[in-house]
């Protein structure tokens, strides 16, 4: 049998929280990309929990969205990953403590 | 699909997540971020949408993770000073996932069982994508174009 | 073909409007193109100017029109539209093939100038703006493209923007005709109120149809007046004529489209185009607004060739002679003669450009010289310019017979001799015409007669040079009169002038003997003198120097300072208000700035730089929402 809806969902929220805690907790740049991406997955994992629980039949709209975030989040890795490089090259770290060029 | 299988991957899922997280050394991190991404891509197959996880499978442990481990490379000398950790952002974490789980928990679910569909095939998907979903994926082309070209303008050599 | 015309009567100005637009989308090097796409936009507006011209020629007084609704505000529909009627025809005509020549001109006389390509896209606006006033059949219409007009104007005098001269020239004109235009908005916003309308014409319910004007009643006339108030502005009418003269900054193929052809000819459109307002109650053609009208232009008239006559600049002496010309087609337009101003006024388009035209190629022949007391004897050296220079000069003049000039000022002449209120305008503007032909040969003189002249031989070349080829001028003016007794014969029929024929001749020459035998003074005055000797000639310029001086003196202390005086007071309440703001309302605003920096101050401490912190901010702030959901439900 189908686990319920519930326990993805609670599966999700987790690995959400996790990424958070990958993006806010770690110094380093590329941690905080990897929790971003853990975020975008466990969304991901909803809109398909979501499609496979609504009411059936209906159109695969949560599958489409999960394609499309896929393919975003991979332009958004490797637009985070060039920046995390160009950074590192120019200030010669990648430590986001020392990033501050933007404080008031 | 039943329970055994979900509380196995979701043991094994989060588990990689969590070490991705909090694993002091940047490459063992990628190495269990990949993890993480076969169990997010298992729970699709679980789900019923195979090919999800199969793009969720190449796009990731295929694409991004070998860049991320490409980046690790190309910043190595800096890797040692990273081992700062930020408690609040922990707290922060605890307090949204406990936020969600009252949330998740207190809403009515819309059917307990999962109703019985028929296979999303990739016909099926190439077909809803090239009628009702052709705009975005222009745009999304669009998008991953000007990534491509964004990227490779930020790491050319700033003195050329 | 004609109902085709009437629906597309604006690609008219459509044409050289897009022309503008793909031209100054061009880059700074596309010269040819530029030049090309004006001139097709141009030979566009001209090829259907000519097809709209056909399609009034098919009856006498055509007139249809196309009106549509532009916008809906509450209960009102404010509805705009072009007419085609004789009077646009003609102007359309005039103004697209003068423009064509203008920009065929400009080709060579812009060659060498680093800012082509905006140049035409200018001109190519500039006749859009005045082929759209020409159409407008709704006075909100016209005052838009009048206003594009004198936008067009403002950006070509200031062309040459890094000299300070012309910038200031722009300025001045764009400031000037703005006063006028003030009392021209007021007019727009009294007719409104006064007829709920602003189409000329709707079938009968146009504020220039009986419905309109009976619903203006009195007010018409005051609404004419402050209508005349911007062709006032625009025409370089006394008062405002002040900005015409500084224009001539602008490069000489604007002068002679803008401030001589065109544009300024704009005024004396607007009021044939509103006549009906001001005719309106006329008792006898004669309304109050219509004097008005007559006064000011026989001022402008008269005064503007006294100035012409002590004017050194080649193009100021064309300038203050255009001027004068406006004031004759405003006294033709005032006593009733609006088809004989208006010929005037298309005849004018075309000899006074083709005089800008010779004046430019004299100035770049002579390397952007403007002085003619530095010119001379040029009649062997550019004998075409010589030739056509002649030529719009003796247009100018009213050399009868050959030249257009010479018909329509015979017939100005002629109605404001009939004008029952006063004789007084008919002689002054005959006045006015005998100097046109005094001050036009004396640069005729200067510039192509003579030897060319060292700068030290100059006052004596002046004297000796001009005295005998006064007589020349002179010797115009008895051929004139020749002409007008031939005219009243009847000599000269089927031109376009001679609609009357028959009988009214025979009114005509009754009228016109008294003209002869009223003035036999100044008759046998003006014949003597072409016997006169250099002393007696001497004297007559000595005068008319002086009057000139004198005229020259007023318009640049009295009037100018008047001006300033109305600036000065202006200026006073400037002062007021900055007091007021700086006191009053600064102080309020320094301490709302005082309390909104503190606070950005300590707003800005919270901006650590660290994303992380903003990230956790984030998330912080979601589970507040959380939260407050949760309390809500």
């Amino acid at each position: 049998m189908t686990p319920a809806l519930h326990l993805f969902l609670i599966v999700s929220a987790a690995l959400f929280c996790i990424g958070l805690l990958a993006a806010l907790s770690r110094r380093h740049a590329i941690f905080i990309l990897i929790g971003i991406e853990m975020m975008l997955a466990a969304a991901n994992l909803n809109f398909i929990a979501f499609w496979r629980f609504g009411p059936q039949p209906q159109p695969p709209t949560g599958v489409m969205v999960a394609i499309f975030s896929i393919a975003i989040a991979a332009a958004e890795a490797a637009v985070g990953l060039a920046l995390v490089i160009a950074v590192y090259r120019h200030y010669r770290t990648t430590n986001v403590d020392q990033l501050n060029r933007l404080k008031g | 699909m039943n329970s055994v299988a979900f509380i196995l991957i979701a043991i094994l899922t989060l588990a990689a997540a969590l070490a991705a997280a909090s694993l002091p050394k940047l490459i063992h991190a990628a190495l269990s971020f990949a993890v993480t991404f076969v169990g997010v891509a298992a729970f699709f197959f679980l789900l019923g949408a195979e090919f999800v996880g199969l793009v969720q499978v190449f796009v990731y442990i295929g694409a991004v993770a070998v860049l991320i481990v490409f980046t690790i490379l190309l910043t190595r000398r800096d890797v040692g000073k990273n081992r700062g950790f930020n408690w609040g952002g922990v707290a922060i974490a605890i307090a949204v996932f406990g936020g969600l789980i009252w949330a998740i928990l207190k809403t009515q679910p819309l059917s307990i069982a999962a109703p019985p569909i028929e296979a999303l095939t990739v016909k099926r998907i190439g077909e809803v994508l090239m009628t009702s979903y052709v705009w975005p994926l222009q745009c999304v082309g669009l998008v991953l174009t000007a990534a491509l070209i964004g990227a490779l303008i930020l790491v050319m050599n700033e003195e050329r | 073909m004609t109902a085709w015309t009437v629906n597309n009567v604006w690609l008219i100005p459509a044409a050289p409007l897009a022309a503008s637009f793909v031209i100054l989308s061009l880059a700074n090097s596309r010269r040819k193109s530029a030049a090309a796409l004006a001139v097709i936009g141009q030979v566009a507006a001209l090829t259907l100017s000519i097809f709209a011209f056909a399609t009034t020629l098919q009856a006498p007084g055509y007139r249809a029109f196309h009106n549509f609704t532009w916008f809906t505000f509450g209960e009102n529909a404010l509805r705009i539209g072009w007419v085609l009627d004789p009077l646009a025809a003609a102007m359309l005509v005039m103004i697209a093939l003068v423009g064509l020549c203008i920009f065929i001109f400009s080709i060579g006389y812009m060659a060498e100038d680093k800012d082509f390509t905006r140049f035409f896209a200018y001109l190519s606006f500039f006749s859009a703006a005045m082929l759209g006033v020409v159409i407008a059949n709704s006075l909100l219409l016209l005052f838009v493209c009048w206003e594009l007009v004198g936008l067009a104007s403002y950006l070509l005098i200031g062309f040459w923007i890094h000299k300070p001269s012309a910038a200031a020239a722009a300025k001045k004109a764009f400031i000037t005709t703005r006063i006028g235009d003030m009392g021209f908005f007021l007019g727009i916003l009294w007719l409104y109120s006064g007829s709920g309308t602003l189409l000329f014409y709707d079938n009968g319910r146009g504020c220039l149809e009986s419905a309109g004007l009976l619903a203006l009643g009195a007010s018409a006339t005051f609404v004419a007046l402050l209508i005349f108030c911007g062709a006032v502005g625009k025409s370089g009418q006394f008062p405002l004529h002040v900005w015409l003269p500084d224009a001539m900054e602008g490069p000489t193929p604007v002068s002679a489209l803008i401030h001589a052809a065109t544009m300024v000819a704009a005024g004396v459109f607007l009021v044939a185009r509103v006549y009906p307002l001001f005719s309106f109650g006329a008792i006898d053609g004669v309304t109050p607004s219509l004097t008005v009208v007559v006064s000011i232009g026989v001022i402008t008239a008269l005064m503007a060739s006294l100035i012409a006559l002590a004017q050194f600049d080649i193009k100021r002496i064309l300038a203050y002679s255009t001027v004068s010309q406006l004031g004759l087609m405003m006294v033709s337009l005032g006593v009733g003669g609006v088809a004989a101003g208006m010929m005037h006024l298309i005849a004018h388009g075309f000899f006074k450009a083709l005089l800008f035209l010779g004046a430019g190629s004299v100035i770049h022949g002579t390397h952007h010289e403007h002085d003619i007391r530095k010119m001379g004897g040029l009649r062997s050296l550019m004998p075409v310019t010589f030739l056509t220079f002649a030529i719009g000069m003796m247009n100018l003049s009213g050399v009868p017979f050959f030249f257009s000039g010479g018909w329509t000022k015979e017939e100005i002449l002629h109605a404001t001799a009939r004008w029952p209120t006063s004789r007084l305008p008919h002689y002054l503007m005959f006045a006015g015409v005998v100097l046109t032909a005094l001050y036009m040969t004396r640069q005729m003189i200067y510039v192509f007669f003579g030897n060319r002249r060292p700068a030290s031989e100059q006052l004596h070349s002046y004297l000796n040079g001009e005295t005998p080829h006064f007589g020349v001028a002179l010797l115009i003016q008895p051929i004139l009169f020749v002409s007008l007794a031939f005219v009243a014969a009847g000599i000269g029929l089927g031109f376009v002038v001679y609609r009357h024929a028959g009988l009214q001749d025979r009114h005509r020459a009754a009228e016109t003997d008294p003209f002869e035998s009223a003035q036999p003074i100044l008759f046998r005055f003006l014949g003597n003198k072409m016997w006169l000797d250099e002393l007696y000639a001497n004297t007559v310029i000595a005068f008319s120097k002086l009057a000139a001086r004198i005229s020259d003196w007023m318009d640049r202390n009295v009037w100018d300072g008047l001006v300033r005086a109305l600036g000065g007071l202006g200026q006073l309440l400037g002062i007021f208000t900055t007091n007021f703001d700086e006191r009053g309302i600064n102080t309020g605003v320094d301490e709302t700035t005082a309390g909104t920096r503190g606070l950005g101050r300590v707003m800005s401490g919270w901006h650590s730089g660290q994303i992380q912190t903003y990230l956790g901010a984030v998330a912080v702030g979601m589970l507040a929402l959380l939260i407050l959901y949760a309390w809500l439900t």
